[in-house]
């Protein structure tokens, strides 16, 4: 394999790993920073070790004792000869006897799949909690869930590697400080805790999927990393209908993707992509997470209304087959659950598919009145649109040109600049 | 990124297997695709009955229709997975963890290659288009 040093491998096994590994040893030490520091550590010896004596047949069991060994010469050194460290030598099946790090090939660390999930959903939980920042919670989800290292969270979201590394640091730090524990909060709790769990994996799949600015392909593997998170939370919630909401809306959205942009790389507006190039599958992974989020009969989540707005777009042939009175009505209740003037600009742009650009324009007018989102170039391109479509093209010009000022993203300002020229 | 786990394996494979437990069997291969459904990463598996096969030869022409493949098998294409990993040597790790094993068993990795790198304009191309979307596939 052209995998010569060996990295490879153990970057893989890492990525499958990592949060079992973190989960097991923040379980048995207590200690979410000092498991997160352990992991690394383990990790950093595999890789001096796995490239020349190739990887082990249980790479979990041996990264978890290597981890829990760690942990051990750490308490000993601070003479902290506690039960912690009781539990954890007996754990090895030493007493406490060590000698040096080699682990045994095939040494058989037994896993419970019912405690590596709780252990899972305890870092998901612990890894997005409320007390740290949006910033904080996506890199330390990124890092210990996802196994991602600091260099390819610091690529995907292009910052420098010590940005990265010091986020994750005060992050450890504020758990800390908060006497954070490790543990799947208690059912009463889950309510108030999902919705940030829930935001990471968003905000990771919009980090990835905007094009705003970056490689483009990395940040397709992050959008893939947190359909891949959705999908493991599904697993773990089967219970909780917003989780699967918001895997459907995942898949949904990313079913879009190979329609999205041209050959040029220059991005397609929804009514112009050709539907034949969205990801089919994808639709139907999308349907079917969506019908269970619907199965519960609590109604739909914030994410849940958003993938039964995708879901219109999904199943219509065309934009003109498109049941556009139904998108308005999912946008009022999202605009109820989530009242933004995001919402209301798309609940205008669906008003005007479903019943005109009349009726369309006066919404936006409000949201102009409202003095709403005042320096993006979204107000600007839907009222353009609205006026040109209503025949008012000197106004549509004035209000395009605006757009063409505000917009920072250069492909997008290049459609608008072509809407303005059409204008003539 | 796809892609394909083959289990690959010969006649002496598939003796071997028939004296293991089939309850066994399952509860190891079982655990192996719960694995991948856990980590949010399989998107199909599918195995294939090993009798009552055919093999359609075209060294010759018009081709030979024999039953098969066994006798003499070097190869039998036992079942397959697909994955959705970052890299490579992630499908290479998963497939360290099949549990497949005894003389001749093997498993190969192959990318999954996506309709995107075919010439668009050709019609046929264009057809098939037709008929994922139509019916949802991979």
């Amino acid at each position: 394999m052209a995998d010569p040093t060996g990295r490879e491998a153990v970057a893989a096994v890492w990525r499958i790993e990592s949060a079992r590994i973190v989960g097991a040893l923040a379980r048995s030490t207590g200690d979410f920073a000092l498991a997160e520091d352990l992991a690394q550590e383990a990790l950093a010896e595999a890789l001096v070790t796995w490239p020349r004596e190739g990887v082990p047949r249980n790479p979990a069991g041996w990264l978890l004792t290597v981890g829990k060994r760690r942990a051990i010469d750490g308490y000993r050194r601070r003479s902290a000869l506690d039960e912690r460290y009781a539990a954890l030598a007996h754990g090895l099946g030493e007493g406490g006897a060590y000698a040096g790090t080699t682990v045994e090939q095939g040494q058989d660390v037994l896993w419970d799949p019912d405690q590596i999930d709780d252990d899972v959903l305890a870092l998901m939980f612990i890894s997005c909690h409320p007390v740290l920042s949006r910033e904080a919670r996506v890199t330390l989800t990124l890092r210990v869930v996802g196994g991602l290292t600091s260099d390819e969270i610091a690529k995907a979201f292009l910052v420098p590697t010590a940005t990265v590394q010091a986020r994750i640091t005060r992050a450890k730090k504020t758990l800390a400080a908060a006497r954070v524990p490790f543990e799947v909060p208690p059912a009463q709790e889950w309510p108030a805790r999902i919705g940030s769990v829930l935001n990471v994996v968003y905000l990771i799949f919009t980090e990835g999927s905007s094009a705003s600015s970056g490689d483009e392909v990395i940040r397709f593997d992050l959008a893939g990393e947190a359909q891949r998170l959705a999908r493991v939370l599904a697993r773990l919630m089967p219970q909780a209908p917003e989780v699967h909401g918001l895997l459907a809306l995942l898949e949904l959205t990313a079913a879009r993707f190979p329609a999205r942009t041209g050959p040029d790389g220059e991005p397609v507006l929804l009514e112009q992509q050709n539907r034949r190039r969205w990801d089919h599958a994808a639709i139907r992974r999308g349907r079917a997470a969506l019908a269970r989020a619907e199965q519960a009969g609590r109604g739909l989540g914030a994410y849940g209304l958003q993938a039964a707005i995708a879901e219109c777009h999904a199943v219509a042939d065309s934009v003109a087959a498109t049941d556009w009175e139904r998108i308005v009505l999912l946008y009022e209740a999202l605009g109820q659950l989530t009242p933004s003037p995001v919402v209301d600009l798309n609940r205008a742009a669906a008003v005007a598919m479903a019943q005109g650009p009349e009726a369309a324009l006066s919404i936006v007018d409000d949201l102009v009145a409202g003095a709403a989102l005042a320096h993006s170039h979204l107000l600007p391109s839907v009222r353009g649109e609205l006026l040109s479509r209503l025949g008012r093209a000197a106004e549509a010009r004035e209000e395009l040109k605006r757009a063409v000022e505000l917009c920072g993203n250069e492909r997008e300002r290049a459609v608008l600049a072509g809407k303005l020229t059409a204008l003539g | 990124m796809k892609y394909m786990l083959i289990m690959r394996a010969t006649d002496e494979t598939v003796a071997a297997f028939e004296n293991i437990d089939f309850t066994e069997i399952m509860e190891s291969m079982g655990k192996f695709n719960d694995d991948m459904v856990r980590a949010g990463i399989l998107v199909a598996a599918e195995g294939l009955d090993p009798e009552g096969g055919v093999v359609v030869d075209y060294s010759a022409e018009p081709p030979v229709v024999t039953d098969g493949p066994y006798g003499e098998t070097k190869e039998l294409f036992g079942g397959f997975w697909i994955l959705n990993v970052a890299s490579r040597e992630e499908a290479v790790e998963w497939a360290r963890r099949a549990p497949l094993a005894g003389p001749g068993a093997k498993a190969e990795i192959r990318r999954v290659t996506s309709i995107d790198e075919f010439p668009q304009d050709n019609e046929w191309i264009q057809k098939e288009r037709a008929w994922r979307e139509a019916t949802g596939q991979l």
